[in-house]
């Protein structure tokens, strides 16, 4: 029974002369409750199909269903966290949780929506931070604040936009954990972008890799069959986790070998005549016939 | 060692800078324009005024700072009247591609206009009110110049809102109300009180081209007559006090403008 549901997505950028397509046949499922991981290189495409799935973009073609409706605009249902945090530097993290809270669920009481506010500041571990601005936070710490913000919401899934990416090694196992453990709990839907092949296979039940870009696509899906809680130590000795590693990172290097870049360009190819100095001036100035200029489109392929 | 570097930098070296004009105006004064009074001269016809900043003698004769209040107190209204016009001109131009296309334009051949040239019109605009006309006159002058800078930085910082708070209040679908409260106005605010400082600055030189063209009562208005009353020690009094008010008003919407930084 497929939750979120993908079908023949496409999506490109640029005005028709020079439009370079992003993702194509995109097609995937996400069952309900289940934590899917899609790993591809940076510039592959993966934050716009986060926007496609948040409504954020609309797709050139194919459709996007979430729960048997059709996404056609950005709506609370869809909590996301985005990769640079995107949290309101006037508030605090108190005032932009709440922000959130308030929207979602304005007939709540206000005794209401401050207790539910401070349990998912709880959650996130930020009780003591909780009347700072973003400026005085750690990025870790802004980023919890941003998964604090969209689980806040209530959404029916929650999209992560490369969510640690920005953050230190350290960091990002802490807060790897911190997901981890808050999935848990929440059993949310959850579909995460990232460009870590570990993170993904750590967090997720299912990992799909997207080939490079430009028009990249999804890769074959593989399982994540280990058993949770996962141990981050002996993961790494996990024959298992090697495997599905290798075949991860092996699809990603051979798409990106086999990537050919069309490039399609208009040219113009201006009509110019020599002009012959000897002749007298007379002569050479005489108007001579009126040519048009040719306008050509070439396509090169190139391999990167 | 540190402490008398503080010093240097704070107290001497501003002070060498006037040592330096002062002597400078006194030799000019004594060599190539005979009728520029001397600093002495200038500090002795001057010295009423100053040291009795509030007397009230007559219309036109009166403290410095009584003047100055009532310059002051039109610039007040003035102001608050351009940017009470000039923000929401601002916001719309940012907001919309329609009206910035619409409206530019026109801006663009208002915005350089003197106010010397504003005045005029003013003074025709309100030639029904009678008495008040040129107080009205010089109110209009001071909002119409004034507001430019507003209206040209809110609308900078409209569009400089970065994509990711748009995409915030389109991620919880905040009515079109909240998100112009709630993440419109407070992104835009910094580059709102760059525009509020210019434009103060504007008001304060218009005021005094508006008080010595309608001879109202003020820093402006005391300047051109004590002109034409030969007093010009006068004049240049004037010219100080008005150079060290703009100097205190915007230092004060300096210290306004850091309190309201964002991010």
């Amino acid at each position: 029974m497929a939750y979120l549901e993908l079908e023949n997505v496409a999506k490109g950028f640029g005005a028709n002369g020079a439009r370079a397509e992003v993702l194509r046949d995109i097609n995937f499922s996400v069952k309900k409750g289940e934590f899917v991981a899609i790993v591809g290189f940076s510039g592959a495409g993966k934050t716009t199909l986060i926007s496609l799935i948040s409504g954020l973009l609309k797709p050139d073609a194919g459709t996007l269903t979430l729960n048997d409706l059709e996404i056609t605009q950005p709506g609370p249902d869809r909590g996301i966290v985005f990769q640079n945090y995107s949290l309101l530097p006037w508030l605090s993290a108190f005032e932009n949780i709440f922000l959130a809270v308030e929207q979602c669920f304005p007939n709540w009481s206000a005794v209401k929506k401050i207790a539910h506010t401070e349990k998912f500041i709880a959650m996130v571990n930020l009780t003591s931070a909780r009347n700072k601005r973003p400026h005085e936070l750690s990025g870790g710490m802004r980023q919890r604040v941003s998964v604090a913000r969209a689980l806040a919401m209530d959404p029916q899934i929650l999209l992560l936009d490369e969510p640690l990416s920005a953050l230190d090694a350290l960091t990002r196992a802490t807060l790897q954990d911190e997901i981890s453990r808050i999935w848990q709990e929440n059993q949310k839907t959850v579909v995460m972008i990232t460009n870590d092949p570990d993170e993904g296979i750590y967090l997720a039940d299912r990992i799909i890799p997207l080939s490079a870009g430009p028009g990249s696509t999804l890769g074959p899906s593989i399982t994540v069959d280990l058993p949770r809680p996962r141990d981050r130590k002996a993961l790494n000795h996990e024959p298992r986790f090697k495997e599905i590693r290798r075949q991860i990172i092996e699809f990603l290097l051979n798409s990106k070998g086999q990537r050919h870049m069309a490039i399609s360009k208009k040219l113009i190819l201006p009509d110019i005549e020599p002009e012959d100095l000897n002749l007298p001036r007379h002569v050479r100035n005489r108007r001579a016939r009126v040519r048009r200029s040719e306008i050509r489109r070439e396509t090169v392929e190139v391999d990167s | 060692m540190k402490f008398s570097k503080f010093k240097l930098d704070w107290l001497i070296l501003p002070l060498i800078g006037f040592v330096v004009a002062i002597a400078m105006w006194h030799i000019v004064s004594q060599t190539v324009s005979k009728e520029l009074p001397s600093p002495g001269k200038t500090w002795a016809e001057s010295k009423e005024y100053i040291l009795k900043p509030f007397e009230k003698r007559g219309e036109m004769d009166q403290g410095i700072l009584r003047f100055t209040w009532y310059s002051l107190i039109l610039v007040a209204k003035g102001y608050t009247l351009a940017l009470l016009i000039g923000t929401p001109i601002g916001f719309m131009l940012g907001l919309s591609k329609m009206f910035t296309k619409a409206f530019d334009p026109i801006i663009q051949i208002l915005r350089p206009v003197s106010p010397l040239a504003w005045l005029p019109l003013g003074l025709v605009l309100f030639l029904g009110a009678g008495k008040q006309a040129s107080d009205l006159g010089a109110l209009f002058t001071i909002s119409i110049c004034a507001m430019w800078p507003t209206v040209l930085n809110t609308a900078v910082g409209v569009r400089a809102i970065p994509q990711d708070y748009l995409n915030i209040a389109k991620v919880l679908k905040l009515s079109r109300a909240k998100t112009l409260f709630k993440v419109l106005i407070p992104a835009t605010l910094p580059y709102m009180f760059t525009g509020f400082r210019l434009s103060l600055g504007i008001a304060w030189l218009v005021i005094v081209a508006a008080e010595m063209l309608t001879g109202r009562p003020g820093v402006g208005g005391f300047l051109w007559q004590e002109y034409n009353a030969l007093n010009y020690s006068h004049i240049i009094l004037c010219i100080l006090t008005i150079g060290i008010v703009g100097f205190i008003l915007d230092r004060l919407m300096s210290v306004v403008q850091h309190r309201f930084k964002t991010a």
